[in-house]
């Protein structure tokens, strides 16, 4: 287990190398760039901007001095100075080798359309807030997916089962870019009852959760049907309702927890989906989050609020496969990586 | 016995239907899937009739007009007051559904959208499929090194979130092959075909670009386990070539399940096109799609809800169809599942 851990992980640092290479390869394919805009500055000044950050080495040199900074750990000590050039995400003091020395790590590169800002700034402004979304969504999903789920399968083709999945084919249905705009046109313009934008307040965050996790219920309260329906199949079920135990007990004891097994397998993935699926919420809520940025950086050709962002989520997303993986072998015995 | 009788037994014997009547029979008894085809059916008959069926152009503005709305509209929506009561929406009962920001017809911009949001479908799990299916097969049935390096490429794909190596892409050609490409190069031909198709050429790119990942790995995992089977044992033994058992026995068992998956995945990519149209990197204005229809209404959604409400009542109703239809298809071909539900 502990060997295949590591060759995951060596496997994980390698893709995220593919992956930050292709997006460097296809985005600086693309026509314009970064300083190219409507108001047309005179081609010296591009130039020069361009010396500035370094636009104009060979392509790559670009690459190579961007993964370095952003992948290499350095220790620094106090003449240390946070700097457009040089913002480290992450910061672990090592006060024991001198006052202020301490071990950087991930330092995103300046941002090229806003001037004043790093994106390791803008990351650890927005993420949080993209997290959040995802998180509540993931709620959302779980809450109302799970009891969902068992409710149809405990009354398994009748009128509930019926309705219960109707309701969830529904909600496969209406991803965000639907249900957004009619949520806020019943509960926020009609209704009055939540703001119709914005972030900040527990009001305005119930809105977009239930638009990213919707979908999500959905799927889950399938899932959880069909693994709650097999395990109602299975041999010790029988025996412990031979047993004479209470016909809740069995549920909640005997069936449930092994019911819930692929569901807490699907959260994984869900949970990375739920977060690049957040920008779809942002832009129709108006929510300062990552999504927003990436989408905005795209159209201003911004390069490493692009490279930042796909990096992350793409760090996010094989992390988050590689916890299932060994989440599964853990909870199912008959799994054996080797 | 006399031969026949013998004749007539053969005759009495139950005739046996073919897996694939016997799955669309168990079909048309599931009614929400025939909900479906029916919801789908209709769609298309709007998109092949569009000239017909819309009232308006799609694209003619007339400024007079913006943002009216019939009667019945803004009694639907009560926050809408029409200027007569001292609100501020012009009526017009000229358009059955109201008009948008520049003044053209909703209603016929939503049937014109029709053709989109359906050529996705229908487009999209059809070169997924013919991508995946090639590469999963040759991967899971020749397995080795060919297996190994299809399989990491497909785990690269794996770790790019797909929406984001979408909108990479799409920026990408939008920026790459416009009217600036030289005359006569590849680029300007893409361009030209992309244009021509009102800009639908890169998305069905970009979907089949990264779509195929899915289906390689489902066939792959088919094929493997179809490799150990009896039948192909018995066709090996009676001295097959390996394609011919590929393309001939393999194949068609596996096929079912993957159709089942190419289904249901084709309101996600009818989501894909309604989401690039929505941040404008899908079809090209003034072509009508009803992701650039809500993206528009919801900017205004306050004040002429309308706007944003009906194209998402169509995408709704195409992508619950669809949904019914793939799940009904999923019962009715996909063997193992009958046991379970």
């Amino acid at each position: 287990m502990g060997k295949y851990i590591v060759r995951r992980l060596l496997w994980l640092v390698l893709v995220l190398f593919v992956v930050s290479a292709i997006t460097f390869i296809m985005m600086r394919l693309v026509p314009g760039g970064p300083f190219n805009t409507e108001r047309g500055v005179p081609p010296a000044i591009i130039a020069n901007l361009e010396r500035r950050y370094n636009l104009d080495a060979p392509l790559i040199e670009q690459y190579v001095d961007y993964v370095a900074g952003l992948a290499l750990p350095r220790i620094t000590d106090s003449s240390f100075r946070r700097s457009v050039a040089e913002d480290y995400l992450i910061n672990i003091p090592l006060d024991f080798l001198g006052e202020g020395t301490a071990l950087r790590w991930m330092n995103f590169g300046p941002s090229l359309t806003r001037r004043s800002q790093t994106v390791t700034a803008i990351i650890s402004d927005t993420l949080p807030v993209s997290m959040q979304l995802g998180t509540a969504a993931l709620l959302v999903g779980v809450l109302i997916g799970v009891p969902l789920g068992i409710f149809a399968a405990l009354r398994r083709n009748t009128w509930g089962d019926f309705v219960g999945m109707g309701v969830a084919i529904l909600g496969v249905s209406v991803p965000a870019i639907i249900l957004g705009p009619i949520l806020q046109y019943v509960f926020g313009v009609g209704l009055g009852w939540l703001p119709v934008t914005g972030w900040g307040s527990f009001a305005q965050v119930i809105m977009p959760a239930f638009a990213l996790g919707f979908a999500q219920s959905a799927l889950i309260a399938r899932l959880t049907r069909a693994s709650l329906l097999q395990v109602l199949n299975e041999d010790y079920i029988r025996t412990a309702r031979a047993k004479g135990l209470h016909n809740r007990t069995v549920i909640i004891v005997h069936a449930l927890k092994n019911a819930l097994i692929p569901v807490v397998t699907v959260l994984g993935p869900l949970a990375a989906a739920l977060l690049t699926g957040t920008f779809v919420v942002e832009i129709i809520f108006g929510i300062p989050g990552l999504g927003k940025f990436f989408v905005n950086s795209i159209i201003n050709r911004d390069y490493t609020i692009i490279m930042g962002t796909v990096l992350l989520y793409a760090a996010v997303l094989v992390f988050a496969n590689l916890i299932v993986d060994i989440v599964y072998a853990w909870i199912d015995p008959r799994i054996r990586y080797t | 016995m006399s031969v026949t009788d013998i004749a007539s037994l053969s005759e009495a014997r139950p005739k046996g239907d073919s897996l694939w009547m016997d799955g669309l029979k168990r079909l048309a008894r599931n009614r929400m899937a025939v909900l479906g085809v029916v919801i789908i059916i209709f769609f298309i008959l709007v998109a092949v009739f569009a000239d017909q069926l819309a009232p308006k152009s799609y694209e003619a503005q007339v400024l007079a007009d913006n943002n009216a709305a019939p009667q019945w509209v803004i009694d639907m929506f009560p926050v809408m007051t029409s200027k007569a009561d001292g609100g501020y929406v012009t009526v017009s009962n000229d358009y059955i559904l109201g008009a948008d920001d520049l003044g053209r017809d909703i209603l016929s911009r939503i049937i014109y959208g029709t053709r989109i949001s359906l050529a996705v479908a229908f487009v999209g799990p059809i070169l997924a499929l013919i991508i995946g299916l090639v590469m999963g097969l040759i991967a899971g049935y020749f397995g080795g090194i060919v297996d190994n390096i299809i399989m990491r490429v497909v785990d690269i794909f794996y770790a790019f979130p797909t929406l984001l190596i979408i909108i990479l892409m799409m920026a990408y050609f939008r920026g790459s092959f416009n009217e600036s490409s030289s005359q006569g190069t590849f680029g300007y031909a893409l361009y030209m075909a992309d244009r021509s198709m009102g800009g639908m050429l890169f998305i069905f790119i970009g979907i089949a670009l990264t779509s195929w990942v899915g289906l390689a790995r489902l066939t792959r995992g088919e094929a493997l386990s179809a490799r150990q089977r009896e039948y192909v044992i018995a066709a090996r033994s009676i001295g097959s070539k390996e394609r011919g058992i590929m393309f001939r026995h393999v194949l068609p068992n596996i096929l079912g399940p993957l159709i089942v998956a190419e289904t249901l995945t084709i309101p996600t990519y009818i989501r894909y096109e309604a989401f690039l149209s929505f941040i404008g990197l899908g079809v090209n204005r003034p072509t009508p799609s009803w992701g650039s229809m809500i993206s528009d209404g919801s900017r205004a959604i306050a004040s002429y809800p309308h706007q944003a409400i009906f194209p998402a009542i169509a995408l709704f109703l195409i992508m619950f169809a669809f949904n019914f239809l793939g799940d009904g298809l999923r019962d009715a071909l996909d063997p193992r599942m009958r046991g379970v539900e």
